[in-house]
């Protein structure tokens, strides 16, 4: 993998989204994530960066990999993690979405990751709190460190992003993963075209900066990539999307499809998969799958924002107070 | 670094290398078995500095030793209060470093709370036979209970001052010198 070579400093205390972030700043959360990776193939997978400090996973939708993914990142750092689900949590009782934050940061918490229903509700939490706020996934919004993991597999496996031709497959329509990593591809220079069901294609997409399609051929065709979503067919609450059958042979890959390309081409999944609708199994399990290095690689990325945003909220907001005053020499 | 008001050159590029293959001797002196020698460079300059010395070795003894790279960042105790923003680097121990005699490395011995990072991370990846430790530069001021075991140049300095060591394989040339923070 290409080394990046990122010099910039990182200075928010969240990570809220991908839209709102520069280039400089994605390519330094890569660059601090290829640093990770090494920690977790040690025997002992365990750095002290972060201890003394807690993370509460706040999560309002039901969510395994996720929430596992940031609570394995964290221990990494040495955080204590303490799971806060909804169903069993006072939100049951009525309590708004900033009380509960403001109690959690009442305990002295440190870092909040968290995942609701609305979009937008991970910035209002935020904003209204001094503690670090990570976006685990809100609403149709976005879905930031799914796209930095998907980036971060991109890179490993193609070498750079810039010029990259990548596909977006799926429920474009409600998926804050296809709007992370669109705005994250085309900020390190890669080109999207999205594919789906015309009814699950956003009113207007174009003026992100990607191309549309309705045929699953045209989108693998000359593809580098392509990123699988998972139809949610949970969501269709008006039984408005395509039948299961009917969406496997319209939009599902298959090794049939794969066989007639060029060349061989990477393919992602955020997961869960739906085998045989989104893709066959074969698909799923073979050569041109990097679906489990995706969950590899989302220790590596989440550890990495962990550790951007506790440093950068120490700054903003500091502690405790060291004086400094011995210059250039590393302490 | 432009915060930097450069007052003397201490060392120049021959006396650096000079300082490097005594030190190199020293190494082997001390330790006759060198099958059991491992080196270990602390990210930067240390690294590149124990690169030096792992060719030097393989001149005088025909032996490559293992070579490490550590980045400490993880392992600061002021991880959050520095006002610059470090970079996490990566940390590179591909053998095995149990009953390895480890030559720890590094540009500058100051505070010590470096060294304290480097031996803490170290002994998460094993447990050394013994850990000794070579600097280019021992400028004092030390903060915890830590010394070198070979020390290419001693430079009393007050804590106003800074040491700057530049190596050709990142600065461009091979210089120590001192100076001011302005």
């Amino acid at each position: 993998m290409r080394k990046s070579n990122a010099t910039i400093a990182w200075r928010r205390k969240d990570l809220l989204d991908i839209e709102s972030l520069s280039r400089e700043e994605i390519e330094l959360i890569l660059a601090t994530a290829e640093s990770f990776k090494e920690v977790s193939r040690r025997e002992i997978k365990k750095v002290p960066a972060l201890r003394g400090k807690t993370l509460v996973n706040l999560f309002y939708e039901p969510s395994t990999r996720t929430r596992v993914s940031f609570e394995v990142a964290a221990k990494r750092l040495s955080l204590d993690v303490i799971n806060i689900a909804s169903e069993t949590s006072s939100v049951k009782k009525g309590e708004t979405l900033i009380d509960t934050g403001k109690n959690i940061e009442a305990l002295k918490v440190d870092i909040i990751v968290v995942r609701h229903n609305y979009s937008g509700a991970a910035a209002m939490l935020a904003r209204s709190l001094r503690v670090s706020v990570v976006n685990a996934g809100d609403g149709w919004h976005e879905h930031p460190t799914q796209a930095l993991l998907d980036i971060f597999t991109l890179k490993e496996k193609l070498g750079a992003i810039k010029g990259l031709k990548v596909s977006i497959i799926g429920d474009i329509a409600h998926s804050r993963v296809a709007r992370s990593n669109i705005w994250g591809l085309l900020k390190l220079g890669a080109s999207v075209k999205v594919c789906a069901p015309k009814i699950l294609i956003p009113a207007a997409i174009e003026e992100m900066g990607v191309t549309v399609t309705e045929s699953l051929d045209e989108a693998i065709a000359d593809a580098d990539a392509v990123n699988v979503l998972r139809m949610q067919f949970e969501r269709d609450s008006q039984d408005a999307f395509p039948k299961q059958l009917e969406y496997f042979k319209n939009f599902g890959i298959t090794e049939e499809r794969l066989a007639k390309l060029s060349k061989k081409i990477v393919i992602m999944h955020p997961g869960p998969i739906n085998r045989g609708i989104e893709m066959s199994s074969a698909v799923a399990d073979g050569p041109h799958s990097v679906i489990l290095e995706q969950v590899t690689n989302g220790i590596a990325v989440r550890m990495a924002v962990l550790f951007l945003v506790a440093q950068a909220n120490e700054y903003i907001n500091p502690t405790k107070h060291f004086s400094n005053p011995k210059g250039e020499n590393k302490v | 670094m432009n915060n930097f008001k450069e007052k003397a050159v201490i060392l120049s590029a021959e006396e650096i290398k000079r300082i490097i293959y005594r030190l190199t001797h020293q190494i082997l002196e001390n330790n006759s078995s060198v099958g059991e020698i491992a080196l270990i460079g602390i990210q930067t300059r240390g690294a590149y500095l124990a690169k030096r010395v792992q060719a030097i070795v393989k001149e005088i003894e025909g032996v490559e030793l293992p070579l490490g790279v550590l980045d400490i960042t993880l392992y600061r105790d002021d991880l959050t209060a520095v006002d610059s923003n470090p970079t996490v680097k990566e940390t590179q121990l591909d053998f095995d470093i149990n009953g390895k005699i480890v030559v720890l490395i590094d540009d500058v011995l100051f505070t010590g709370r470096t060294i304290r990072a480097a031996l803490d991370e170290i002994m998460d990846f094993g447990r050394p036979q013994k850990v000794e430790l070579l600097v280019l530069i021992d400028r004092g001021h030390r903060e915890l209970p830590i010394r070198a075991d070979f020390v290419g140049k001693n430079i009393p300095t007050s804590t106003q001052e800074t040491v700057k060591v530049c190596l050709e394989e990142v600065d461009g040339k091979d210089e120590v010198v001192i100076g001011e923070k302005i």
